[in-house]
């Protein structure tokens, strides 16, 4: 370090310019290399010819604060506190590219770790030069443009706030239509954290039309960017009814669903907690959600998926959907999803939060479900806690349908619940009761444990008339 | 007077039997004056008795009289209130049951053409799944709209590439005497890429590429002391050239007034902050040069340990005099309302007259 700092300050700018490049090359690789370039005391030096020098120093003394700032905050605030922010500011407003871009790169970096940090770069005069810096023709430029916002946006409402004020989202959503995947990757994920902070900001973001164009972008081809647009509507449909509303009216909740579909691993994630965020929203939504198809995808996501993240999710994304009314319920009920969730809660592979959110679900669906044949498993391998939600739907359903009583008796399930032990008293013996008076007592009787035995004590003490 | 005698003596014989008689009858009559007397007792008690009732009686009808008609009148006025609510409760009763029948009407209305319209939730549902199923159609058609561009795309480059190859094998085309390796003549028909080596043009050599001088640019006049630092052309001028016809100057005059060095005037050599940039520059190149950043202390400053002794007009006891310290351009960072200074405004843009006025406000009373 020490034998390059004085290059830094040789009359010929090529070395110059090298040892710029070294000193990034450097600082770029490991962290403990960066403190040294901190340490060493070069970068007043470099702030100070940044100022000055030709495009090529510029761009390689930015690569150099950019290589420093990206390792750890404290990094960052010594850049910041060496009043590099102004310089880059400036090489903002170059008319060269290339030093645009290592500019913006170095300030997206900085921005990136916090945000006092964020909040230094915003006072510098960034936010501006960079929506500028977005119309510029070069793809690489708008890129790191779209990323520099993106990471100053996504600390607090105020920061995003202050983005949306220099006008980016009209620019920002213009370009959600250019064919390169990694720039619209940026794109979605700037929209994304802007709009996540408040309903205002999001319903800014909406009414810049991106619906339904943001769509196309689900169905393309790089992973990412299928992410991060469904990112963007989650971040959207999260905040009130009336904006999930619109989402489903533009015909959102068939396209992310379809996205789902073609995605596995953790590209799928957020376009799950979309649909649950609008299922939870109201029971028309949710309803909207089901006669989209939702339901089957989401249960084949629980299944095959192997992360218990994901699962977690799809799960709660369920209970939301079938917690509503009799008729959610049995949607969610007839794809078969509720033994998947019972084993999901009984096994003990399952993480924590996987068993709280599948145990919910599972709650909130059994005290809407009404369609029996379903419920008729859970009588069998339930665990007591839930075993007394389905005794008590059956016992709700039982007094009014004759059909259903019958199938009750020949399918085995008023055998099981005789079987089953409560004690006098509980709510469950209430169940238990309700049931079995909606039967003649012989039938009850029957089907009670140890009726043989009695039939056969009675054989036993009778005595036969004699002639 | 015998007769008298005669009388007395039998009265006197009978005079005892007079005396029982007498104690006789009488004790009989109270024998039975008792009995009389208890039977008259009884018969008057009897009587008294009867009267009593008699008059009681009497009293009691005379007392029943009165109470019945009272009671009859009071009962009357008590009913004629009983029959008063009963009236009036029935009325309110019908009233109830009237306002029920409208109110239940018209709550039923309510929910179903305002609060929820099942028939309009149904043509919502069915319309969400419309608006599906034309986005799932576009999306596909999208989808597949890019996956054929895509391979034209890649159609098109493989093609570039095999016409870029055949331009670069173009000598292994067949000519009349060879068949070329692509030409065998046990074959029907010649090889496609005999067809294409015959269409390609052969490459030709690269030519040498112009190279680019690229501009040194200056940090400062004073500093061009190198002789590239002029723009100079190429081809110097030959010594022996004709004399343009006109009125032209010699042309070594010209070109030495040309590249003549710019000598500026004593104002522009010397910079304004000319100290300042020559401390900075001090500065600079002892930071090159040294190795170490500590400033070397000489070893007589250890001996000196005299506390500084301030001069009378800074340590008068009224304070230091604030004619010179605090009315020239004093600077007093605590009355500062921010610790940065300020900073200069860039130019306008355009951008700047849309603040606050580009999007909607909504929720917020324009």
């Amino acid at each position: 370090m020490s034998l390059l700092r004085p290059l830094l300050l040789d009359v010929v700018p090529t070395i110059q310019q090298t040892a710029a490049l070294a000193l990034g090359r450097l600082a770029n690789y490991n962290d403990d290399l960066a403190e040294a370039v901190v340490k060493g005391d070069i970068l007043p030096q470099l702030v100070y010819s940044l100022a000055e020098q030709n495009r090529f120093y510029k761009k390689a003394a930015a690569f150099v604060l950019r290589a420093v700032g990206k390792h750890s905050p404290q990094l960052a605030q010594a850049i910041v506190d060496c009043g590099a922010l102004d310089t880059l500011v400036i090489c903002l407003e170059d008319f060269d590219p290339g030093v645009k871009e290592a500019a913006a790169w170095a300030l997206g970096y900085i921005a990136r770790h916090n945000a006092e940090l964020s909040q230094a770069v915003v006072d510098a005069g960034a936010v501006p030069l960079l929506v500028l810096c977005i119309q510029e023709p070069e793809v690489a430029l708008k890129r790191i443009a779209a990323s520099a916002l993106s990471d100053i946006s996504k600390h607090s409402p105020e920061l995003a706030q202050t983005v949306v004020d220099a006008g980016a989202i009209a620019h920002l959503a213009q370009m959600i239509l250019n064919p390169d995947a990694k720039l619209k990757r940026q794109i979605l994920s700037a929209l994304s954290q802007i709009a996540k902070h408040s309903v205002d900001l999001a319903e800014m973001v909406v009414e810049a039309e991106i619906f339904p164009v943001v769509l196309t972008c689900l169905k393309d081809k790089d992973e990412y960017v299928k992410k991060n647009a469904s990112t963007l509507i989650r971040e959207i449909a999260k905040h009130t009814p009336e904006l999930s509303q619109l989402i489903v009216n533009a015909g959102g909740a068939a396209a992310v669903i379809d996205c789902i579909g073609s995605c596995k691993g953790n590209i799928r994630l957020p376009g799950i907690m979309m649909l649950g965020y609008v299922a939870a929203h109201s029971e028309n939504l949710a309803m909207a959600v089901i006669i989209s198809k939702g339901v089957p995808q989401l249960s084949l996501c629980l299944s095959e998926e192997p992360e218990d993240h994901i699962k977690a999710a799809a799960a709660w994304a369920l209970g939301q959907i079938g917690r509503h009314t009799p008729e959610h319920a049995r949607a969610v009920a007839v794809t078969n999803t509720l033994p998947v969730l019972l084993s999901l809660y009984m096994s003990t592979e399952s993480s924590e939060d996987l068993q709280v959110k599948s145990k919910k679900a599972i709650k909130s669906i059994l005290q809407k479900c009404t369609y029996l044949p379903a419920l008729e498993p859970f009588l069998y391998d339930a665990p007591p806690n839930i075993l007394k939600h389905v005794v008590g739907q059956f016992s709700k359903v039982l007094p009014h349908d004759s059909k259903a009583r019958r199938l009750f008796v020949t399918s085995g399930g008023l055998k099981k619940v005789q079987e089953i032990k409560a004690e006098p008293g509980s709510l469950l013996q209430e169940y238990i009761n309700s049931i079995n008076n909606c039967y003649p007592e012989e039938i009850v009787r029957y089907y009670s444990p140890g009726y043989s035995e009695t039939l056969l004590q009675r054989v036993d003490s009778y005595q036969p008339l004699a002639n | 007077m015998r007769e008298a005698m005669a009388t007395l003596a039998r009265l006197q014989a009978r005079s005892k039997a007079v005396g029982q008689q007498y104690y006789f009858r009488n004790s009989v009559v109270d024998v039975f004056r008792k009995k009389e007397n208890d039977a008259a007792v009884k018969i008057q008690s009897w009587f008294r008795g009867c009267r009593v009732r008699a008059y009681i009686r009497h009293l009691h009808r005379a007392a029943i009289i009165v109470q019945k008609w009272w009671r009859s009148y009071s009962s009357r006025q008590h009913y004629q209130l009983v029959v008063k609510l009963a009236y009036y409760t029935m009325k309110m009763n019908l009233y109830n049951e009237m306002a029920v029948r409208i109110q239940r009407r018209w709550r039923g209305y309510k929910i179903r053409k305002y609060c929820f319209d099942y028939f309009y939730l149904k043509e919502y549902l069915r319309a969400v799944t419309e608006t599906n199923d034309a986005i799932r159609d576009a999306l596909e058609e999208f989808a597949e709209m890019k996956e054929r561009e895509e391979k034209k795309a890649a159609l098109e480059r493989e093609e570039k590439k095999r016409d870029y190859q055949a331009r670069k094998m173009h000598y292994l085309l067949s000519t009349k005497q060879i068949p070329g390796i692509y030409n065998s003549p046990f074959r029907k028909d010649p090889d496609p890429w005999e067809l294409r080596l015959q269409k390609a043009k052969p490459l030709t050599h690269q030519r040498p590429r112009v190279k680019q001088k690229h501009s040194i640019s200056l940090t400062s006049w004073l500093a061009c002391t190198s002789n590239r630092s002029f723009p100079r052309s190429e081809i110097l001028p030959p010594i022996n050239r004709k004399q343009c016809q006109g009125p032209f100057r010699d042309i070594a005059e010209v070109l030495e007034q040309r590249y003549k060095p710019l000598e500026p005037t004593l104002r522009e050599a010397e910079p304004i902050n000319e100290l300042k940039e020559a401390r900075e520059d001090l500065r600079r190149q002892e930071w090159i040069r040294n190795v170490n950043d500590n400033m070397f202390l000489p070893f007589s400053s250890y001996h000196k340990n005299e506390k500084y002794v301030p001069s009378m007009h800074s340590s008068s006891k009224y304070g230091p005099n604030s004619y010179g310290c605090q009315r020239f351009r004093d600077e007093n960072p605590k009355k500062w309302i921010c610790p940065k200074d300020f900073q200069t405004v860039l130019p306008s843009f355009d951008l700047f007259s849309k603040y606050g006025k580009l999007y909607s406000k909504a929720g917020q009373i324009v």
